[in-house]
């Protein structure tokens, strides 16, 4: 139950609230009673003193009402803020805490609305049901019971009318409620069709299709018109229906207190009273069906949150750090999937210390997948990975990703400097470092015109796509890393600057991984590994390769002058 | 005043129904003077029972039905205004949102290239919707809370001018105290829209880059950043909550005062003999009720000016000038494919001249290549073909007839384009092949299939051809769609192509398919081809080689390579390994 995990530290700001609550409600009860007494026993019987009493305590119930709700709201904002506060930083920490596989489940854009929308529709629930939940059956009931205390005959008129102005508010509400989901899901297909015909504007205007996409458009808009219309007179009956009921409900007390004053047993004033009682609970019922929608959308939300509260990532951490090592990683059979299928079987490989390893293969070949096992973002399905000679699973996420420098396949700086963003790989790094990791990575050039220190917007928009890309790789650099994985991360640069940071990165003291889809990229390494359909299908230099993999033949062919399948 | 011009349009909407309009404010008003009158025959009813033995029974059972009367012509006429208002509502927002459509699909390509898809969206989804809301039901509102006030102050003034006037004169104080709280609250909701905006913005940043967070092991940071930042909101979030909070209870207490008062004042006129206890009753009724048309009226003003705000970004939209066609087209009835391109000079900001006195003339059945590094603007020259854009200076001709001088649909159906960028809708796959000939045949469509190589993949499909794509065919991959968009250009049978070679978002076998399919379809027909593979490039009748949106180089293969230009380099660095 994690709501109450949330609430726990405010639950007696919540109490109090709703204590305050409760103390209002019961001031509020208590007006129609004193106006009844200034008419029976002020009015009636000619009392002029009994009428001054009964002002002040009007006015009491009025300014001590009015204190009760002040503190009641502070308690409630602040307990239902607080509620927010903490469930933000419990989702947000579930969500540190997650895995590629959760986050690819989950999707980023619906996390931000569930930690935004969901939770603030949660808080305002929590401040609602402090403020609302407390005083709404309160009034009802108080109602019926001040109504009892006046005549008890009469009261029962109250026990046939407020179950049939709850009836009819259930009635309406459970049939519209469906219709209005309805509403909503074409207006779903409404807006992807609008998305459809803007994203495909070139395509539908070449094929002069705007006529057929109109009437697409037409027809969806006409259904939901008709929709709409069907719940809004549905819903247009809430009112008449329960005027109707509660104006009954007061001819009948009119009618049965006619009889009783006539017998002496009613007074004038009571029937005020009475009448004031019956509208007190017409409101409140309002009020309360209102709350129980809030409650249906509240518990959609509540799912959502729980949702994201109650996925787990199943990569454990192990507690082991790094020693030295020559072999550095090593692929013992891997296999690994995806939950959409597999992306690596069976691979084999082993690294050695301060090599070179180029990974080519076509899209879907399983490169970035196999890069992403490393660092552990995923684990393998089967077989094992070890680096410097340990299992990959034995090692703290930390000390584990403290050797690896990885540079990934979209290149995202984050909002800050500079500066800022290359610190990120270490905090420690001195100028120096930072010269030397922009060196490498061809970087210097551009950084020297515009400064360590100019700004750096959010995913590093306001610089292009190629220096965005050198930035990461400086920025993997600054770390300082025994392994240095680079994700076709050198796709932007030109061809002149790509030779160029390859020859730099010779010059470090790491071992190097590069994945690509260019041979001009990966012919230099030590090895160069060949990946098809999650397979590898060939594993050497660039000049064995040539010789003897039929696949890596196929890919310098198709890039070079490649038309053999060309009749 | 903009506004005010706004204001008038959106009534221009509501023209059509006029009618409509016109019988929900005399439903309206018909049932406020019921709902007003209701309370006074309450009042008189219970002035017929004094006391023991003092009930006068004839009358109170008259006004009884005279009560019974009263509410079910208030009942009745709530439920026409609210019946007329909706069908009002709802077809305004129907129309609205058809002449939107209607004009996204008439406006140039450049507004559309130059707005947020995002936001064109959201003029269609949200901003229609506020003004829906805001204006249509605001406009009853305000109405009826007018007629409320009127007739609340005319009921109290019949009945006793003095306590009436105590009702008028106090009960603005409560509008006064809550506009005062709301000023003062309104800095403090900025505040915290302000934080909040910020928090999702880091959350975004965060989540949205997990593996660089992994990968460089920055958790922590992230959960301190993230304290920091939830801390603040707390605190902006409690002051708000609690100011904004304030001004229901301090309205609620202004009323109650009131209602003090006038039962105070009016047990005393009681006694002077100036009311009666039913009279005092009705008053206690319409003080409680009165403050709400002001409330609802307040609300109105706010509704009001934000579907004042969303109106105009429509209007904006339906202000921009559409596509115009030339008067007296012409057409061409036997394409054979030759295009003159003469002296074209084309920009998309009027300070950057991208293409600059451009020649090419295109013999029917030749190809022509177009090559460059990614992102060098190859699409411009595609805009302009395929009249998406206009050119500056100079003219395109077909066959002999400027394009401009044809319409756009017939100038269009001339073409068959292909892009990598593959568009599909949300539809059979039958349907989506047969996109570009409504009336294909099903052996037709599976011919087209089978010479684009799509047919082996479509059959292995659960439905076969009958298979549902979701939208823009998310559930094939990307070499499938492609195939798709071939098959569909195969059967529609263009005379000239446009045509987008894959990079490298394609495994190799579906990479030679797709090539297969592309030489089976140029064969014989003009073609305009983006190509990477230098088998095309060599083959192509002449080459256009672009870099950073302009035309660099142009001529065949032979004569650029002699050039030792851009294109030489290019070449040499592409195609060649070491």
């Amino acid at each position: 139950m994690y709501w109450k995990k949330c609430i726990k530290p405010y639950r007696w700001q919540a109490i109090i609230g709703f204590f305050f609550k409760m103390t209002e409600a019961l001031f509020e009860l208590c007006v129609p009673m004193a106006v009844a007494r200034v008419i029976d026993y002020g009015v009636a019987k000619n009392d002029p003193q009994m009428i001054m009493k009964m002002a002040w305590v009007l006015f009491g119930l009025a300014i001590g009402g009015y204190c009760c709700a002040i503190v009641c709201q502070y308690f409630a904002s602040l307990s239902s803020q607080g509620f927010g506060t903490i469930m933000r930083r419990e989702m947000f920490n579930a969500i540190n805490d997650y895995d590629y596989d959760n986050l690819d489940e989950m999707g980023t854009p619906t996390l931000i609305t569930r930690i935004t929308n969901d939770v603030n529709q949660l808080q305002d629930l929590v401040a609602m049901t402090i403020r609302l939940v407390s005083r709404s059956p309160f009034l009802i009931i108080g109602s019926l019971v001040a109504a009892f205390m006046i005549n008890v005959q009469i009261a029962l008129i109250f026990l046939i009318i407020s179950p049939m102005i709850a009836f009819s508010i259930y009635w309406i509400m459970s049939h519209t409620q469906p219709l209005y989901r309805k509403i909503q899901s074409i207006l779903d297909e409404v807006s992807s069709l609008t998305r459809e015909n803007l994203s495909g504007v070139r395509v539908i205007r070449a094929f002069n299709k705007q006529k057929e996409e109109y009437q697409r458009f037409e027809e969806t808009i006409d259904r939901q018109t008709y929709t709409q219309r069907h719940a809004g007179n549905l819903a247009a009956l809430l009112n008449p229906a329960t005027t109707v009921i509660v104006n009954l409900g007061i001819i009948l007390i009119l009618y049965v207190g006619g009889i009783k004053i006539n017998a002496g047993s009613l007074t004038q004033g009571e029937v005020i009273a009475l009448i004031n009682y019956m509208n007190q609970i017409l409101l409140s019922m309002y009020v309360f069906s209102n709350v129980i929608l809030l409650y249906i959308k509240g518990s959609a939300s509540y799912k959502r949150v729980v949702e994201v509260l109650d996925m787990h990532s199943s990569i454990i951490e192990g507690h082991e750090s790094p020693t030295q090592n020559e072999e550095m990683i090593r692929f013992d059979h891997v296999s690994f999937s995806y939950k959409e299928g597999q992306a690596l079987s069976d691979v084999s490989f082993v690294v050695n210390k301060n090599e070179t390893i180029g990974i080519i293969g076509g899209t879907g070949a399983g490169k970035t997948s196999l890069v992403s096992l490393i660092p552990r973002f995923y684990d393998a399905t089967t077989g094992k990975i070890y680096i410097k000679g340990k299992p990959i699973s034995s090692y703290k996420f930390k000390s584990l990703r403290q050797l690896i420098g990885y540079v990934p396949q979209s290149a995202v700086l984050f909002k800050g400097s500079i500066r800022s963003n290359l610190l990120w790989g270490n905090k420690k790094a001195s100028n120096k470092d930072i010269e030397k990791a922009l060196e490498v990575s061809q970087a210097k050039e551009f950084v020297d015109k515009i400064g360590l220190d100019a700004t750096i917007e959010a995913y590093g928009k306001n610089v292009s796509g190629g220096q965005r890309q050198r930035l990461t790789i400086a920025r993997a650099i600054v770390k300082n890393p025994e392994i240095l994985i680079l994700d076709d991360s050198a796709s932007a640069l030109d061809f002149a600057t790509d030779a160029k940071l390859r020859k730099a990165l010779k010059t470090l003291d790491t071992t190097t991984l590069i994945v690509s889809q260019r041979v001009s990229s990966i012919a230099h390494a030590d090895k160069i590994i060949v990946l098809r359909h999650g397979e590898i299908v060939g594993i050497g230099t660039h000049d064995q390769l040539l010789k003897d993999c039929q696949v890596y033949q196929e890919i310098v062919q198709s890039q070079s002058e490649g038309d053999h399948h060309e009749k | 005043m903009k506004n005010k011009n706004t204001l008038k349009r959106l009534l221009s909407f509501i023209k059509d129904y006029k009618i409509l309009l016109y019988m929900a404010l005399l439903c309206s008003a018909i049932n406020i003077i019921f709902t007003l009158w209701t309370p006074v025959l309450i009042g008189q009813a219970i002035d017929q029972m004094i006391g023991k033995h003092e009930v006068h029974f004839m009358i109170l059972y008259k006004k009884i039905a005279m009560i019974i009367f009263s509410v079910i012509m208030t009942s009745l006429f709530s439920y026409l205004v609210m019946r007329l208002s909706n069908t009002m509502t709802y077809n305004i927002t129907r129309d609205f949102r058809k002449a939107l459509f209607k004009q996204y699909h008439q406006l140039p390509l450049k507004f559309i290239d130059a707005s947020s898809h995002g936001d064109l969206m959201s003029r269609m989804i949200a901003d229609i919707d506020l003004i829906s809301d805001g204006l249509l039901q605001g406009f009853t509102n305000l109405f009826a809370g007018i007629m409320t006030i009127i007739g609340t102050i005319v009921f109290m003034l019949m009945i006793n001018v003095k306590i009436a006037l105590i009702v008028i004169i106090l009960t603005p104080l409560s509008l006064a105290v809550s506009s005062i709280i709301a000023t003062k609250t309104y800095k403090y909701f900025q505040e915290q829209l302000k934080i909040r905006g910020e928090l999702s913005g880091f959350v975004e940043e965060m989540i949205g880059n997990q593996k660089v967070v992994k990968a460089f092991s920055h958790e922590e940071e992230n959960k301190e950043n993230f304290n920091e930042i939830n801390h603040r909101l707390f605190i902006s979030g409690v002051k708000s909550q609690f100011l904004g909070a304030l001004i229901n209870p301090t309205t609620r207490v202004v009323n109650s005062i009131v209602y003090g008062s006038v039962c105070i004042f009016g047990a005393f006129s009681v006694l002077g003999g100036g009311l009666t206890i039913g009279a005092l009753s009705s008053f206690l009724t319409y003080a409680n009720q009165y403050t709400k048309p002001f409330n609802d009226i307040s609300n109105v003003f706010t509704q009001l000016e934000t579907a004042l705000a969303c109106a105009d970004r429509v209007f904006n939209i339906l202000d921009e000038q559409p596509l115009v066609e030339c008067p007296h087209p012409k057409t061409i009835e036997n394409p054979r494919g030759s295009i003159h391109i003469e002296d074209v000079t084309f920009s998309y900001k009027e300070d950057q001249e991208l293409i600059k006195d451009f020649n090419l003339h295109v013999h029917p059945g030749q190809t022509i290549a177009i090559v460059g590094p990614t992102g060098c603007g190859k699409t411009t020259l595609i805009n302009l073909l395929m009249r998406f854009y206009e050119p500056r200076l100079g003219s395109i001709s077909i066959d002999g007839i400027n394009i401009q001088d044809m319409t756009r649909k017939d100038m269009r159906s001339l073409y068959g384009m292909v892009l990598q960028d593959t568009w599909l809708f949300k539809g059979t796959i039958k349907d989506n092949i047969a996109f570009g000939k409504e009336d294909a045949t099903l052996e037709e469509i599976i011919e087209a299939s089978k010479k684009a190589h799509a047919h082996g993949f479509i059959e292995k499909l659960k439905d076969g051809y009958n298979a549902m794509l979701s939208e823009e065919g998310a559930n094939l991959s990307n070499g499938q769609r492609q195939l798709l968009c071939i098959a569909r250009i195969m059967l529609a049978n263009p005379p000239m192509l446009i045509l987008d070679e894959a990079t490298s978002s394609i495994d190799t076998r579906t990479e030679r398919q797709i090539q297969d399919a592309f030489d089976t379809m140029m064969k014989g027909r003009t073609t305009f081809i983006v190509a990477h593979r230098l088998s095309t490039i060599q083959k192509a009748n002449q080459i256009v080689v672009m870099k950073e949106g302009h035309i660099v180089e142009q001529g065949t293969h032979e004569q650029l390579l002699k050039q030792n230009g851009f294109y030489h380099t290019l070449y040499y660095s592409q195609f060649d390994t070491e």
